[in-house]
């Protein structure tokens, strides 16, 4: 018989060994899934490495799907470091974007243009963001929910958006009017994708972790996540600290939704994030909420994205198999968490 | 003696490079009180977790009635006929006192056993005088009857065994003498007792016998604790002698804390009613009560973490009333928490962190923003080497701590900085003889330096020796002042009941 103890101690190389292995086992769980579907698990697998990882050219499109989850992953990383459960990461993504959007349609020189979509984004992400976070800290509203719901409002808001008064007159297709050519991001290797957003998203983890790690306010976060009981009488300002983090993780988000739009697509549509919000949870849970682990998690799951497609068209697996394997990765490292606290011990039958 | 009922033979117990347990023998015998003593961090509660089965021993084994086991779980435990009353409660809040007895145990066809529940629990109640009421919720409960609780959820799963680990450091004077001769009557039955504690006067009153543990080691045995004098206690404890501190005449000089008139709504426990009070510097001021009749409000009062109603506080002269913990923090006001854990320390974090906690915004561990990472780290570990604080490094979880090294931790950070008025409660609870000694001590240079220290506590011995004069609070309310010349325990426990005292 198998029983879990409590582990006394938690070795350092956990931090690196849980979520590979979080993500082997997923790779195993849903491989059953392949076969059931009538592929080859090894040939579905192949053809998903080489679409996503296999060439130069396939490495930089996982990349710029890989940077709208950086951003989200370190909103929700950065959250629940306090403790602050933003669930709101894809609203606050879309609100970003139809922010900037509205900047970037304003003919202007492009520099000027690609910093303000940044700024504005960002702060419409932490307007939003805001929310859950004042009504938790005035009324107690559970964050969870209030945060989680918000991100339909959000939806339709957008959509009310490109369906009413930003609708293609001559189409009549419900997008909303192309951002202005200067305002596009510049792209970093000819022939590809590859836009300046993708090299912002890799520098803000770094950024974002020495925000946590080296600065008061991080500490502060990091406190008030712990215990916030000890955080107010060590004379921290609990609630300010929450609406900070708060303003903080939506604009990470809000500077997702920008770079889908200035990078990516140069407008915005109904389908313009397919879930990067809840995907950043996914992210920032399989990183253990440390902003270094955010990018080879999200370029795992921007991979798996990729790739789900061409396996898709080249052995018939349908592509939704991408989220399946997003759900048991984010199940598979819950469960592998708990070995951070618990270690399995054998038992004998003495007892 | 007849046969041991337990016997643990060459326990080692390792965490890393710390060994908490190092060939440790230890035996109680049925009926026998047996005490477990040992500076903070010696590693008593280790050596009771691993009989209890929270922790799977490095070497060694367990005997019961001469019958080698294997306890990998507390579930074995119980089986085993062991208990254990942690220093942390275990039960559910909001379940009532014989629902909390009812979990897991087993009743008719999956139905809860309520009659022979109530029985049972009326028996034990009777024959050890550990009376329960059983319909109330478990949050409605004094601490010292969530301890009974505790000891009558052991009772009820059919323990031979009861482990006590420092039962006594959560109760009000008062309440010890119920609670031993609850566990003398259990002991005349037959049951074994494991009895932990750093008030050596109760031990000698209680045990029949010792085991002191040093370092991790069996450093000696006590076989008769009656007739051992504390001091020689302390020495097997600590390997020297410990003298206790001696209170010089004090020149107390002006005010550096007044409260006036301060009252409260009642918000979570006690509320406070007119509160007047004033300490000057080069003073120790105590308030001595019995937990609940509103110490908590006054420490969070002063400490800014509460606004009062009404009233006026000052600092050195400065209205402080409304004032920001930060801001009294800033004109010098030191703070010890009561309840180390949960309004503390952060147990998940470094040591270091919790170390620095107040201070953080301040030049001495950051600047613009940016922490001193060093510098923090180097408080921490010159603090651990002042404190002699025992764990392996400034990095270490804090919560990996022994409880008496945890306070000793929460008294460096404030000490250190040497803060014109201190506000502590039970300074010394959880602490072994020689570390109570040297806060005592600690206290005695501060107010030779002029600073003024308000020590809330339950032990009247202590208040006594470290303390000018002692104001007694009842129901929120000062009730009287006296000078400790002139103050006995007697006078001061008749006061604790709500009569009122002369100053
Ligand atoms: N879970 C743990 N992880 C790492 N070290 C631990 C752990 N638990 C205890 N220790 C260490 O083991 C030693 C013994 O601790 P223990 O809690 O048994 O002491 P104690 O005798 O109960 O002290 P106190 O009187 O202060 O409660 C200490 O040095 C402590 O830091
Ligand atoms: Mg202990």
């Amino acid at each position: 018989m198998f029983r879990l103890e409590v582990r006394t101690s938690t070795p350092a190389w956990f931090n690196l060994a849980l979520p590979l292995l979080a993500v082997a086992a997923t790779l195993i769980l849903c491989s059953g899934l392949i076969a059931l579907a009538g592929a080859g698990v090894f040939e579905s697998y192949g053809v998903m490495f080489t679409a996503s990882l296999g060439d130069s050219y396939a490495i930089t499109e996982t990349l710029v799907r890989a940077a709208p989850m950086i951003f989200t992953g370190l909103a929700v990383a950065v959250a629940f470091r306090a403790k602050f459960w933003n669930i709101g990461g894809e609203g606050q993504l879309l609100a970003g974007a139809v922010a900037s959007c509205f900047v970037g349609a304003i003919p202007m020189p492009g520099a000027l243009a690609m910093l303000l979509m940044a700024v504005v984004g960002a702060a419409a992400g932490a307007a939003v963001a805001l929310v859950p976070a004042t009504l938790r800290v005035k009324f107690k509203v559970d964050d969870v929910v209030s945060s989680l719901l918000l991100n339909s409002v959000i939806y339709y808001a957008l959509m009310a958006l490109i369906e009413g008064p930003w609708k293609d007159s001559f189409s009549g297709y419900p997008i909303s009017p192309p951002i202005e050519d200067l305002a596009n991001f510049p792209v970093l290797i000819e022939g590809t994708r590859l836009h300046l957003g993708v090299v912002v998203a890799l520098l803000a983890a770094p950024l974002i972790w020495f925000l946590i790690a080296r600065t008061t306010l991080g500490f502060r976060i990091r406190v008030t996540g712990e215990n916030p009981e000890a955080a107010r009488y060590g004379g921290i300002h609990v609630e300010r600290v929450l609406i900070s983090t708060a303003l903080l993780s939506g604009a990470l988000a809000g500077l997702a939704g920008v770079g889908e739009v200035g990078g990516v697509h140069f407008q915005v549509m109904s389908d313009l994030s397919p879930g990067y919000g809840y995907s950043g949870i996914v992210v920032a849970m399989l990183a253990r909420l440390n902003p270094l682990g955010v990018v080879p998690a999200a370029i795992f799951l921007a991979a798996v994205m990729t790739g789900a497609e061409a396996m898709s068209r080249a052995t018939g697996v349908p592509a939704f198999l991408s989220d399946v394997i997003q759900g048991t990765a984010l199940l598979a490292m819950l469960v592998a968490l708990l070995f951070t606290a618990y270690r399995i011990r054998r038992v004998g039958a003495a007892s | 003696m007849s046969a041991p009922l337990i016997e643990m033979r060459g326990i080692t117990k390792s965490f890393g490079a710390v060994k908490a347990n190092e060939a440790v023998d230890l035996s109680v015998a049925p009926g026998e009180i047996l005490g477990l003593l040992g500076e903070n961090g010696a590693g008593k509660t280790t050596l009771m977790n691993v009989l209890f089965g929270a922790y799977a021993p490095d070497a060694g084994e367990i005997l019961i009635h001469g019958k080698p086991v294997r306890i990998t779980s507390s579930a074995d435990a119980l089986a085993a006929g062991i208990g254990m009353v942690h220093q942390h409660f275990h039960l559910a809040p909001r379940l009532t006192v014989l629902e909390n007895l009812l979990i897991g145990i087993p009743g008719k066809s999956g139905r809860i056993d309520r009659a022979g529940g109530l029985q049972r629990l009326a028996e034990i109640g009777r024959q050890h005088g550990l009376m329960l009421e059983p319909d109330l919720p478990v949050s409605s409960l004094s601490v010292g009857e969530q301890q009974r609780l505790e000891i009558v959820k052991a009772l009820f799963r059919g323990a031979r065994l009861l482990i006590l680990d420092e039962p006594t450091a959560v109760l009000a004077p008062s309440e010890v003498d119920g609670l031993f001769s609850a566990l003398r009557s259990m002991a005349a039955q037959g049951l074994g007792i494991i009895f932990i504690s750093h008030k050596l006067n109760e031990v000698r009153a209680l045990t029949h016998r010792c085991t002191v543990l040093r370092l991790g080691r069996v450093a000696g045995r006590v076989d008769d604790p009656a007739n051992t004098t504390s001091s020689a206690m302390a020495q097997l404890m600590c390997g020297h002698e410990i003298v206790p501190p001696a209170r010089g005449p004090s020149t107390p000089g002006e005010a550096v804390l007044t409260l006036d008139g301060i009252s409260t709504s009642k918000h979570s426990g006690t509320a406070l009613r007119g509160v007047s009070l004033a300490v000057r510097s080069g003073e120790i001021l105590g308030i001595a009560g019995v937990s609940g009749n509103g110490q908590r409000a006054l420490a969070e009062v002063i400490s800014g973490v509460r606004a009062p109603d009404t009233g006026r506080m000052t600092i050195s002269g400065q209205t402080v009333t409304r004032f920001s913990p930060r801001e009294v923090q800033a004109l010098g006001l030191g703070r010890i928490p009561e309840d180390r854990m949960t309004t503390g320390l952060v147990t998940n974090l470094p040591l270091a962190d919790s170390m620095v906690l107040p201070r953080i915004g301040t030049a001495a561990f950051s600047s613009r923003g940016l922490l001193k990472p060093d510098a923090i780290r180097a408080f921490a570990e010159a603090q651990i080497k002042a404190y002699d604080i025992r764990c392996p490094g400034p990095m270490t979880r804090a919560g990996a701590l022994s409880g008496g090294n945890l306070q000793k931790a929460l008294l460096a950070r404030e000490l250190a900085f040497d803060p014109k008025v201190l506000i502590v409660s039970q300074p010394t609870r959880g602490l072994d003889i020689g570390a109570a000694r040297f806060i005592h001590e600690k206290f005695l240079d501060m107010r030779a330096k002029g600073r003024g220290i308000i020590v809330i506590g339950e032990d009247l011995e202590e208040l006594l020796v470290l303390c000018d004069r002692i104001a007694v609070m009842y129901e929120g309310r000062i009730v009287g002042t006296l000078n400790s010349a002139d103050a006995t325990i007697a006078r001061l426990g008749l006061m604790m009941t709500g009569a009122e005292g002369h100053s």
